[in-house]
């Protein structure tokens, strides 16, 4: 049960029924489709870069809460920060969903993701809450081809 | 909540001869409401499996010495048990194969690729799993036949009509599911034989979702090819059966050439073995043989009939409790269902509910259940699905309604 209250945070419950940034920007200049065979769950993000820095960023899609809402904190927090920076927060995301044990490191970058510690006690949900961070990974990279978590 | 309960059709004890349901999940009894994914197993059947390699075992077809003879009766033993099983003829028109999926790519690279060619057709339904999809399309890519798919309604039920009009002379084979296993229908499949059967067009059925629920009569069918997975009908995983006419199986190329198909080889030629062995090359799986028989003779020990009636008394409480929660809508609501209940909670995404569900201790599958055109058809991207096996009980349906409830409120 409280492993349930972990993962279902009043936070993530919230941005997965009313997600941030759910929409497509104008100008767009980069985007990637993602997708997670297994459960059906489809996104799009969109990415407007000017000189290395995330100037607007949002995305469209049908997923479980835990993928909706990991994409919709994703937007908010990566929003203004350059590429750089964007990739350091996903490795610390990656970290905090992957490994055994919690590790608070001096230099924390998550901010409100944190909430999504819980997911590390349901192996089976880490590609949910990743899906959207594979898929901004791909749409910088320029890559136009579908990510798949499979 | 229980003095409502209808009468169950079958004993209590049963559920004992399953080890696995005596086990706790996330310290919650285990509901395991999956088994249109894959049955549990009897301890009958696990203890078969594991004599037969205690004492039993060795290689089959071959050996003069006892062991392997008494393996190759114990092998051939359970073929008969099949063909008494789905009522077939003759104990040679039963192919083992590594399963359902097996079982049609046999049938599509053998007696597909022989018979079809371009312009030449396929009809299969819109409510097909992908391995009653695919091998299809692979099959019309090789050969420059086409796939037609005839049209379910919203209720999940197959439009007869429509269908009937599709089969015409460039149909070679007609391929549907016996029993959907997104969905729970259960096919016409009686009218489907007539109709192709008027034109001279054999019939395969995927008989995956119905060998596990239902009695099985291929002869009273006249159904021209029949394929069930062991895995769903309380046997072991990679073993399957493919039933076919004698007369068609004699006519099909071999599927894989190797040992045991063979009468003789030569760098010339090779002379093919008599069915089935013909299609069956390699050492086979052998324990699962023998445990996919244990399986079925165990469920005629319950009787088929008492199976389908017990899940028909579930099914149809586990239908009248879920359309009594408002936020649930039961996708799949022909009139003709096996034990299989499809569902959308209004506003909690189907893995979402899984995950719930599993900290309950209640096993339900959550996704596209390889039905994705389903799913198109019914806008959504994912279902939940609760489904039945002999062991399920009324109280199992009552933790699935709990479970509901439970989870509306963490969304809440």
């Amino acid at each position: 049960m409280s492993d349930l209250r972990a993962l279902y945070q009043e936070v993530i419950l919230d941005h997965s029924k009313n997600p941030r940034n759910f929409r497509v920007p104008d100008p767009v200049d980069h985007f990637a489709n993602g997708i997670n065979p297994l459960c059906g769950d489809k996104l799009t993000v969109y990415l407007h870069v000017v000189d290395g820095v995330i100037d607007d960023i949002s995305f469209e899609g049908s997923g479980c809460a835990i993928s909706t809402a990991s994409a919709s904190m994703m937007t908010q927090r990566l929003k203004g920060q350059t590429v750089e920076q964007a990739n350091a927060v996903f490795e610390q995301f990656h970290e905090l969903l992957t490994s055994s044990v919690e590790q608070k490191t001096s230099d924390d970058q998550l901010g409100k993701l944190s909430v999504f510690s819980g997911v590390r006690e349901f192996p089976m949900r880490v590609k949910c809450a990743t899906l959207a961070w594979h898929t901004l990974q791909s749409a910088l990279s320029g890559e136009q081809a579908d990510v798949s978590t499979e | 909540m229980t003095a409502l309960h209808p009468q169950a059709l079958i004993s209590e004890n049963l559920r004992a001869d399953f080890p696995i349901l005596q086990q706790k999940m996330h310290d919650k009894p285990l509901v395991y409401l999956d088994s249109a994914a894959s049955a549990q197993k009897p301890q009958i059947v696990i203890d078969t499996i594991s004599s037969f390699y205690e004492t039993g075992y060795a290689n089959i077809h071959r050996g003069v010495y006892k062991l392997s003879q008494d393996a190759t009766e114990a092998y051939e033993h359970a073929r008969n048990v099949v063909r008494d099983f789905i009522g077939a003829a003759e104990a040679r028109e039963i192919i083992f194969t590594r399963g359902t999926t097996e079982a049609i790519n046999l049938v599509a690279q053998t007696y597909g690729r022989s018979a079809l060619g371009p312009g030449d057709e396929v009809l299969i339904t819109e409510m097909e799993h992908h391995s009653n999809i695919v091998p299809w399309q692979i099959l019309c890519e090789q050969t420059g036949a086409k796939l037609v798919v005839g049209l379910m309604d919203d209720t999940g039920t197959l439009l007869l009509k429509n269908f009937a009009e599709l089969i015409n002379a460039r149909t070679k084979l007609v391929a549907v599911s016996h029993v959907s296993n997104a969905l729970g229908t259960i096919n016409p499949v009686r009218e489907i034989i007539e109709l192709a059967h008027a034109q001279n067009i054999p019939v395969l059925l995927d008989g995956a979702q119905a060998a596990p629920h239902m009695p099985i009569d291929v002869q009273a069918l006249d159904v021209d090819f029949y394929t069930f997975s062991g895995h769903k009908v309380y046997g072991p995983t990679g073993i399957g059966v493919l039933y076919g006419k004698a007369a068609l199986l004699e006519a099909m190329p071999p599927y894989q050439g190797g040992g045991d198909m063979i009468l003789s080889v030569t760098f010339e030629k090779t002379e093919y073995n008599e069915i089935p062995h013909k299609f069956e090359a390699g050492t086979p799986n052998i324990s699962g043989v023998i445990g996919l028989g244990v399986a079925l003779e165990y469920l005629q020990g319950i009787g088929m009939d008492r199976i389908a009636a017990h899940e028909a008394a579930l099914l149809s409480y586990a239908t009248e409790k879920l359309e009594e929660i408002p936020q649930v809508t039961i996708i799949g609501t022909a009139k003709e269902k096996a034990g299989v209940i499809s569902f959308a909670v209004e506003g909690i995404h189907p893995h979402d509910l899984g995950t719930i569900f599993d900290m309950d201790g209640v096993a339900i599958r959550a996704g596209h259940h390889c039905a994705q055109p389903v799913m198109e058809h019914f806008g959504v991207p994912a279902t939940a699905r609760a489904s039945f096996g002999l062991y399920n009980n009324f109280e199992d349906v009552d933790m699935l309604v709990q479970t509901i409830q439970h989870a509306m409120e963490v969304f809440s």
